[in-house]
């Protein structure tokens, strides 16, 4: 694209894309640390998962800031009004992944130390695999602006979804089975359904890469196969 | 039209996921709005200089139509054609048909100042005339209606209210006109303009002169004329453009670019040339 006559309005969006960048590597390695210390019970890995979050919390107001900053200076118009726009939802979506990343981390601390079945484990680090997949695919696809890889990613959640049914079941049934599995399973219940949230953001981000291309909303019905809230005791 | 050939190529290789139904139409296609005036491969000449070529548009009643453009790109013309404002000039013509209300202005048996008093003009820079302020608004008046002193006092007055200088000047109506601020002496303008009764009022960057404060309140007022009458706005200031009209013709070179709902215009304009214009990349 053409650069502004101004090259400081360049500059400025620049600054704020890069800003963006360096908050999905954080979130990336956030969420990667997380699983590595969910799975190998590393409570100091955990730890520090934990301890990067705020640098996420303070790009994402750095971001937050500058954005307004740039809307009252220069009152953008059309693509220029779109990427910032972007840029302040994709940082919002980030900020939450990392969240659910140090919640994650958490919960590895919390468990550190008790007995788990490896099944149990070997599906959340699965998962999360898919999902560390999906948010470098569609950080790259905002990088780049792609619109294919936007709806490549927006289209793959159902994948997670669908995991994270059968996690869910697989847990419930650890569950009956021996109440004394229960604290251990509600944790990684919850750890699944982090990722799987933290799957939702990236399709989030994809609708926003969208939005920020085309102009327009990303919207008919994307494929869902998260039918847990639905699910009840004893019937699975 | 060509901009409907850009358009719609713009709209296949920017939207790959549109169903055809969601496609951008012409805001035409939906609104029930009247044309009040049609322009039609519109030309102008400047002598042996071509300053439109071949201009098509709407402008539909009762709807604030903004034209941008960079400078020398032919929205002063269109707007002088609008109401044969070029005809003062020798050697400037024009050809293509220009409607109002079904009726080709360009044709020479059209009475001009029958067409003047149909379509009023305001300038970019306040023209107050050298009377008083009640004069400036019933000279006017005077070359087309007879009215009595308290049927021209009621006109004065009604005229000045809907251009808001009602209240600043009602105690000095007979001071000259050139006493008062320049943001007063536009919405004298604006008054004058209103008293005749017009059906169109064309304003030629009405507030590049005016302060800010002056600038809101001829935004207010180009609001509330909306509800009767057709606007036409050529501005250099692209969020008055945004805030005012509701729809948005974008001219470089003596031609139309694009023509569309403002909202879409600033948000996601289909031409490359709009769109670099109104981010400020432009040459």
């Amino acid at each position: 694209m053409a650069e502004h006559i101004v090259s400081a309005y360049d500059a400025e969006l620049a600054a704020l894309r890069n800003r963006v960048v360096e908050m999905g590597g954080i979130a990336e390695k956030m969420l990667d640390d997380a699983t590595r210390a969910l799975v190998r019970r590393d409570a100091e890995l955990a730890q520090s998962v934990i301890n990067t979050d705020a640098r996420l919390d303070n790009l994402q107001r750095e971001i937050e800031e500058n954005a307004i900053l740039t809307i009252a200076r220069r009152q953008p118009m059309a693509v220029d009004l779109r990427e910032i726009i972007s840029a302040i939802r994709v940082a919002g979506d980030v900020e939450r992944i990392g969240d659910l990343a140090k919640n994650i981390a958490k919960r590895a601390v919390a468990i550190s130390g008790q007995m788990q079945p490896t099944r149990i484990v070997v599906g959340v680090e699965h998962m999360s695999d898919l999902v560390q997949e999906q948010l470098k695919d569609v950080l790259d696809g905002f990088t780049q602006q792609n619109v294919n890889v936007a709806i490549d990613v927006w289209k793959r959640d159902g994948e997670i979804d669908a995991l994270y049914t059968s996690l869910f079941r697989e847990l419930l049934t650890y569950m009956m089975e021996d109440p004394r599995n229960i604290g251990f399973c509600t944790h990684m219940l919850f750890c699944a359904k982090n990722i799987e949230r933290i799957g939702d953001h990236t399709t989030n981000i994809a609708e926003t890469i969208y939005y920020l291309v085309t102009g327009s909303a990303l919207v008919s019905e994307r494929p869902k196969n998260d039918d847990t809230s639905f699910a009840r005791v004893g019937e699975s | 039209m060509n901009m409907t050939v850009a358009q719609s190529a713009a709209v296949s290789s920017a939207r790959p996921m549109q169903p055809a139904g969601a496609q951008r139409e012409m805001p035409n296609a939906q609104e029930t709005a009247h044309e009040k005036i049609s322009v039609r491969n519109l030309r102008f000449y400047y002598g042996d200089t071509l300053a439109l070529k071949g201009i098509s548009l709407p402008l539909y009643e009762r709807k604030v139509t903004a034209f941008i453009g960079p400078s020398g790109c032919g929205k002063s013309t269109l707007l002088r054609i609008l109401n044969r404002m070029y005809d003062l000039y020798p050697g400037q013509r024009a050809d293509g048909e220009v409607l109002l209300d079904g009726e080709n202005i360009l044709s020479p048996k059209q009475d001009k100042n029958l067409l003047r008093s149909r379509v009023g003009m305001v300038f970019q820079k306040p023209t107050p005339f050298p009377m008083t302020i009640y004069d400036n608004i019933a000279f006017g008046v005077r070359l087309y209606e007879k009215l009595s002193k308290a049927e021209m006092d009621e006109r004065v007055e009604s005229s000045l209210r809907r251009a808001a200088l009602w209240n600043e000047v009602k105690d000095k109506l007979g001071a000259s006109g050139q006493s008062l601020s320049g943001g007063q002496q536009q919405r004298l303008c604006i008054a004058r303009t209103v008293a005749i009764k017009p059906e169109v009022i064309l304003l030629d960057e009405p507030c590049s002169a005016l302060d800010p404060i002056s600038t809101a309140k001829i935004e207010e007022l180009i609001d509330e004329l909306k509800a009767e009458y057709t606007i036409a706005i050529v501005t250099h200031n692209m969020q008055q453009a945004a805030r005012c009209s509701e729809y948005t013709a974008f001219m470089y070179l003596g031609e139309l670019v694009e023509f569309d709902e403002t909202s879409r215009i600033f948000t996601t304009p289909s031409d490359q040339r709009t769109q670099d214009y109104i981010t400020g990349r432009f040459g």
